[in-house]
This record gives C-alpha cells, structure tokens and sequence, in this order.
C-alpha cells in the first residue's frame, strides 16, 4: 500500500521523445564532427596516429571519422579542437555502415534509402509491437546498463510499443552488445535461428560494430558483422540509451526517411537546436508523420 | 608512499611452502597469476598485508608444464589455478584435473600467454564448448543449463544447476562465453591508451578499475597525483560506487516483483548517471582517471552539485527506508543466500560479500590511497548474518558513507582548488613493475601493471567480480531454484570483469 503514493511523488518524469524533441539527449555529447576548415595537415597527421582505434583517416587531405569505430575518449578534439569537435545529439545511428563515416559520401546516401526502403518493407507488418531480444556478445558490461535503462520510467519504452522478451520465439528485434566474443558465436547463431521472420538486428554499439578498443583476436572477431547481417548500426561506447531508442526506432521504420540520418550527415552547424517543425506533425499514437514539413 | 614487500623463490616448493604458512597464518589471499617472462613462467602469490601488499615470486623452470596446486589449501586458489591453465597452458597438479574456466581448449592447443607480447598475433580459437557431465547423480537429478542467453537484459554467463526438482543441490559457474582477451589487449599499448583499456575492462566499475591501473603506474614513477586529483577521484570512485549498490537493489526488487520500487530505483539510478555525465561528459566517469592525476575538476560548481546530491539522497533514504520496511521484500531476502562467516573467511570472500559475512577488509581504509587518508569516514557496521539481506545492508551503508565522501572531498576541493591548479603531474614513464588496486563497488580490484621500452608488457586486472564468483556456488545451503535471482544479485556480479 504505502508504494502506491510514491510512484506519484516525483511527477512525470518519461520523456515524451520521439514525439518531442528531449532536452538532455540533444545536449549529451555523444559524436565527434569535424569542421569544415583549411586542415594544417602535420596535426591532422598526428591525430590519425592518436586515434587508439583508427577511427581517423585522411583521404586526399581531407579527415573523415568512423563513428563505428570511435571510441569518444576526445583525443583528437584535445589536440585538433578547429577540425575535430564533441557534438551534442543522440541520433547518429545508421542503417548503412558507411554512413556512420563522417563527412558522409553522397553515394553512401542514395545507398541507404534503399536500404532503408527494404528495411521499412520487412518490418511493415510489426506495426506498433517491437518485441527485442538482447544478447551480450562480449561487452564491458556497461552496454547492459544502458540497454536496461530503457526500461525505467525516464525512457520507458513501453509506451512505444517495444518490450524485451525473454525468448527468442517472440522476439522481432536482436539487440546485440560486445566484441563478438568466439565463446557466444554458437549462441548467436541459435538465437538468431529461434527468431521467427521478420527479423532485424541490431549492433550496439562501437564494440559490437568494430569490436572498439578490442578489435579483432584470439577470443573476439572483431565485432558481429561478419556473423550476421546487421540492419542497424548505434555508436557509441557506451551507446547512450537515446541512442539505443533512436536506433530501435529506426530500425522498426518508425523514423520518417526524409528526417533518419540528419545529424550524422554532412558537417553541421555545431549545437543548433532541432525544432518541433523539423519534426513534421506528431501523431498521437507516437508515430512520425511521414509527411515533409 | 609504502612499496609492496617481494619475495623471490627459487624453487616451486620453497615458494608452495612460503605461501602456504602465509595462508595458514591467517593472511587474506588475493590471488594467483602468472606472467610470461622473457624465458619462462613467472608465478605470484599475492597477500593482504595492509597497509600493502605481500608478492611471493617464483620463476618457473622453463621447461615446466606443471606446478604444484595450493587449492587443497587455499580454496580461492582454485580458480586462479584454472585461468592460469587456460591462459599458458600450466597445469596446477592436485586432486582434480584440468578444468577450463575462461578459454576451454583443446590440449596441446597454442595458448596465449599473456606478457610475452605475441598473444596479439593470434587469430580467433576454436574453443570446446561441449557441456559439462552432471557431477550429482541420483533418482530425479536433472541438470538446467541458465544461460548463457538468459531471460532479461544480462551478461552472458551459463550456471548449470543440478536439482532433484526445487533445491540447487549443485552448482557451476561458466564464464568463457565472453572472454575477450582483454589481458592480451593491454600489451604494447601506451601507457596513456592503457586506461582506455582500463575503462572497459569491467565498464561498470570504469572510475575503479582507472585508479587501481593509474596507482601502480605512479608506484612505478614514484609521483604521487595532486591533492585535488586525489579529491576529484574520490568524488567519481564514489558516485560509481553509488550507482552500482543502486543496480543491485534495482535487481533485487526487480526479483522481488516490487514494481514501484523498481520503477523509483532505476529513476534514482537514471538521475545518478546523468549527474555523472554533467560532471565529466560520460553517464561512467570515463575520460577523467589519467595517470598522474585527473583532466580536470567536475564540470558542475560545489554548490550545484551539493545541491543535486542532497535531493537524490533524500529521494534515495526515504525509499529505501521504506524498501526495508516492506515485509513481502524482505520475507526473500532473510536467510537467502547464506554464506557463512567461516566459509567467506575460508574464501577470502571481498567486497559487500564479505562484509555481509563478517569479513571487513575495505582497502579504502586498510591500504588508503588518493584523498581516502585525509578524509574522514565512519567504519561501516559488519554483519554476520551472511544472508542476502545482510549484503544488502551493507551495500545501504555504503551509500551513506559513499553521500559522506563526496560531499566532503567537493568541500575540500572548493577550498583547496585555486586558478592555475594543476590537475595533472607529468608522469615520468620509466621501466619497471608494480601492483596499484582500489575499492571498487565490487570489493578488492588489483592491478599488476609491467612497463617495458615505454610502453605495457603486461596488465592482470584482478576484479573483486572474479574472486567472489568462485565462491558463489558455497551461497546455497538450502535454497531453492526460486532463491536464485536473489542470490545473483546480493553478490553483484560483474561478469566482464571475471570473463576478462
């Protein structure tokens, strides 16, 4: 009895993203960008070979970054902050893998709305129900608590429609977490095939995209890729659980094509804040309009 | 600063004799490791011998494939024994045979001895994952496998439990399914990338696992980091430690069936991460440990975060006041889980675990490093019980102590900190060995770190998540498979620190 008073006591405290933009995930510096500028290429040099998981490469002069490999430990802004910057914003997941390079090619972005369209065709019939199961291929055990978050009352997925599962019978959505550690390869493989169609998968995070700081060895292949077909790829390192939503989201086709990927496209203005018309109309049910403001 | 005692053998039985009258004299054993030396197989034995560390050595002869084990006499031995066979192929010669624990393989399988610098070279092994015998037999025992898929958001981990239908009669722990190799992935790197490694080598404990790796590394250089480092560390260590005593009630209510106070907890714990990201941009502290010091004061000011603390922690008190009030929460908790006080002592049980037995060891007070010797702290209260009610009692303690803490490291700090201090010493990088460790929510975490040509030779993490899982399976006396969720929680298991 004297709980029921205290689920009340601290208000509402669930986000009302994707209907609304939310304040916290828009200021929590989850990417590196880098800056349009005239690179000074000694220090651009230097940066690359400072980049603990070789995230940084300089084509014809110019750097571009691999969000699936950045591990965000900020080296690069401390000895580049013109070129190299943390910005603020969770959406950088991607169903394209090279779109998680930045400055994005214009190839790879014709390349992902097929993807994408493919991507919103299998999930079509799962509708407002996403049921996730999530298996831990060899993490730091931090992705876990930030997976596990998406359940407290803050995120509360829930209200969207998407529950984990404890089976894989019932489960639409493999979230993957870790390395891709020799160990789980099997367990991998039979969740996978418990899994009834359609299916998508999910990699969270950089350690399940490239393997992260751990890359490829005698116990990890060097993320999942290899073993399975991912459909989303969330950086991150951890993956912040807005991240995590947002690829869930994406994934599900829940994001409109026109909106996915905006802030993981070409260099941006830093910090400039989302409006509720970039948004297009809400609609009631949490869904995205699909119409273009 | 105090230096780690060394005692170097010459022979394997002059160094079982040694260790063996140490344990026998009633010394905490930390550990066994090895480390592969430039010829052949270093062995170390490492004691609790507060206010440092006690390190008996041996170098193995080379041509060794054996040694005798010191189980029969130091049950926590055993799983340092098995890792030890995993890693270098060493066999620990004793009443049971080999028994993979982190990387089954084949015998006469290459292994990947860590400290000899190629064990990066490799290319993913083919590891034996058959199942295990059943070890009971009898009318109506069954094995169930849990995991290591397991139903929820968790690490990967398979306990086979052996039950004639409700009791856990017998239990195993196999914890190979996510090594990683993260004692390989150490080797070579700079110094400076070693605590990434650090970081996410058990990503729960990141603060931790940063002070213990940075510790024996300002060992190696004589420097001692700047008071207000040693401050800004503490204020991170303990918000961590926070929020990990907060994950475990959160299982335990989850457990429990307790929604409210599910759904009240993980918002604390929400709250509490996202206050750690405000102070240095990580919702785990991450990118602030540096050797030397730290890379700069928390982002929020005093008052701020004094101001924050204060209603989180009377959010916090007040449901756990109630929490600990609730009949149809703590009917699961008494008597669940009993680890007896002689048997966590037999174990050298660390941490929250070992407090719930009787067994204090808390190195923040016994070996103080950092800001721990200037603050003042009340000793937290043992409990004998040994049930998991009686660990999670300690874990509410702690997070008084750990509120205490911080709020007095920020008052120093405001006080001590002035403009142009200096957050960070430049650490000379010289060749040389030592052992750093912390407190980590867990308990107990030790850190040998080698320097060689600038740049790491060898890392051997040892997190509390790894000692205290070896004595997991003595929690069961008379509990039922329904117990287990509980068990599981009241001990706070890290898995990626014992998997490695």
């Amino acid at each position: 009895m004297p709980w029921i008073p205290r689920g009340l006591r601290n208000g509402i405290v669930t986000s009302r993203y994707p209907q609304t933009q939310d304040s916290y995930g828009e200021n929590f510096r989850a990417a590196i960008v880098i800056r349009p500028h005239q690179y000074d290429l000694t220090i651009a040099k230097k940066v690359v070979d400072a980049c603990p998981t070789n995230a940084i490469s300089l084509n014809e002069n110019m750097p571009s970054l691999d969000r699936g490999r950045c591990i965000l430990c900020g080296r690069c802004e401390e000895l580049y902050p013109d070129a190299f910057q943390f910005d603020s914003g969770f959406e950088i997941a991607s169903a394209n893998r090279g779109q998680l390079i930045v400055p994005s090619l214009e190839e790879t972005d014709s390349l992902l709305a097929d993807t994408k369209k493919e991507l919103a065709q299998r999930v079509k019939a799962l509708k407002r129900s996403v049921h996730i199961r999530h298996i831990d291929m060899g993490s730091d055990g931090a992705d876990e608590w930030e997976v596990a978050a998406l359940t407290n009352p803050v995120y509360d997925v829930q209200r969207l429609g998407v529950y984990f599962t404890a089976s894989p019978r019932h489960a639409d959505l493999l979230l993957v977490t870790g390395v891709g550690t020799v160990g789980m390869v099997s367990s991998l493989e039979k969740t996978l095939d418990s899994m009834p169609d359609p299916k998508i998968v999910v990699a969270a995070g950089v350690d399940a995209i490239s393997g992260g700081l751990i890359g490829r060895g005698y116990a990890s292949n060097g993320g999942i890729s290899k073993m399975v077909k991912v459909d989303v790829f969330v950086p991150g390192s951890p993956p912040t659980p807005f991240g995590l939503l947002y690829g869930i989201l994406l994934a599900t086709a829940r994001i409109p094509i026109w909106r996915a990927g905006t802030c993981s496209g070409a260099p941006r203005i830093m910090g400039k804040p989302l409006k509720q018309a970039d948004f297009g109309r809400p609609r009631d049910d949490g869904y995205l309009s699909e119409e273009n403001p | 600063m105090t230096t780690n005692q060394r005692n170097n053998h010459r022979s394997v039985e002059e160094f079982s004799e040694a260790v063996i009258a140490k344990a026998l004299n009633g010394d905490r054993f930390c550990g066994l490791f090895a480390t592969k030396e430039a010829s052949a197989v270093r062995l170390d034995a490492v004691f609790a011998d507060n206010p440092q560390l006690f390190v008996a050595s041996v170098l193995l002869p080379r041509s060794a494939e054996a040694f005798p084990s010191l189980s029969p006499y130091i049950p926590s031995a055993s799983w340092y024994e098995r890792e030890i066979y995993d890693l270098f192929g060493l066999l620990a010669t004793g009443p049971s045979g080999p028994y993979p624990l982190v990387l089954p393989l084949s015998e006469g399988h290459v292994r990947p001895q860590p400290g000899s610098g190629s064990g990066k070279l490799h290319e993913p092994f083919e590891i034996d994952l058959s199942p295990l015998s059943s070890h009971l037999e009898g009318e109506g025992v069954f094995t169930i496998p849990f995991g290591p898929v397991r139903s929820g958001v968790f690490e990967s981990i398979e306990y086979v439990v052996e039950t004639p239908g409700e009791d856990i009669a017998h239990l195993r722990a196999r914890v190979f399914y996510k090594h990683r190799g993260v004692q390989i992935s150490f080797e070579g790197l700079d110094v400076n990338d070693g605590v990434l490694m650090a970081e996410r080598s058990e990503g729960v404990a990141s603060v931790a696992h940063c002070v213990a790796y940075c510790g024996a590394l300002e060992k190696i250089a004589g420097t001692e980091p700047p008071v207000v480092a040693g401050l800004v560390r503490v204020i991170h260590a303990e918000l961590e430690r926070i929020v990990n005593h907060l994950d475990s009630i959160v299982r335990h209510t989850e457990a429990a069936g307790q929604a409210v106070a599910y759904s009240r907890f993980t918002l604390h714990k929400e709250r509490l991460q996202r206050m750690r990201g405000r102070l240095c941009g990580s919702r785990f502290g991450r990118g602030v440990v540096v050797p030397g010091g730290v890379t700069g004061p928390p982002q929020l000011s005093p008052n701020e975060l004094l101001v924050q603390l204060d209603e989180i922690e009377h959010d916090i008190r007040s449901d756990l006041k109630l929490l600990m009030a609730t009949p149809s929460f703590l009917d699961r908790l008494r008597g669940t889980g009993i680890l007896p006080p002689a048997l966590a002592h037999c174990f050298a049980a660390i941490g929250p675990v070992g407090r719930g037995s009787n067994q204090s060891d808390d190195v923040r007070f016994t070996r103080p490093y950092d800001a721990y010797r200037q603050l003042s702290h009340q000793l937290i209260e043992n409990r004998s019980e040994g049930d998991a009610l009686s660990r999670q009692w300690v874990r509410i303690d702690e997070i008084t102590g750990s509120f205490h803490f911080i709020r007095q490291a920020t008052d120093r700090l405001e006080r001590a900190s002035r403009k142009g201090d200096l957050w960070r010493f430049e650490l000379e990088i010289v060749d040389g060995e030592d052992w750093g460790w912390a407190e980590a929510p867990q308990g107990e975490l030790l850190y040998l770190v080698k320097v060689e040509d600038g740049t790491l030779a060898r890392v051997k993490p040892r997190s509390a998540s790894f000692h205290n899982l070896g004595l997991f399976h003595t929690a069961f006396p008379k509990d039922i498979l329904t117990d287990f969720a509980f068990i599981e929680a009241s001990f706070g298991i890290s898995i990626a620190g014992v998997a490695g």
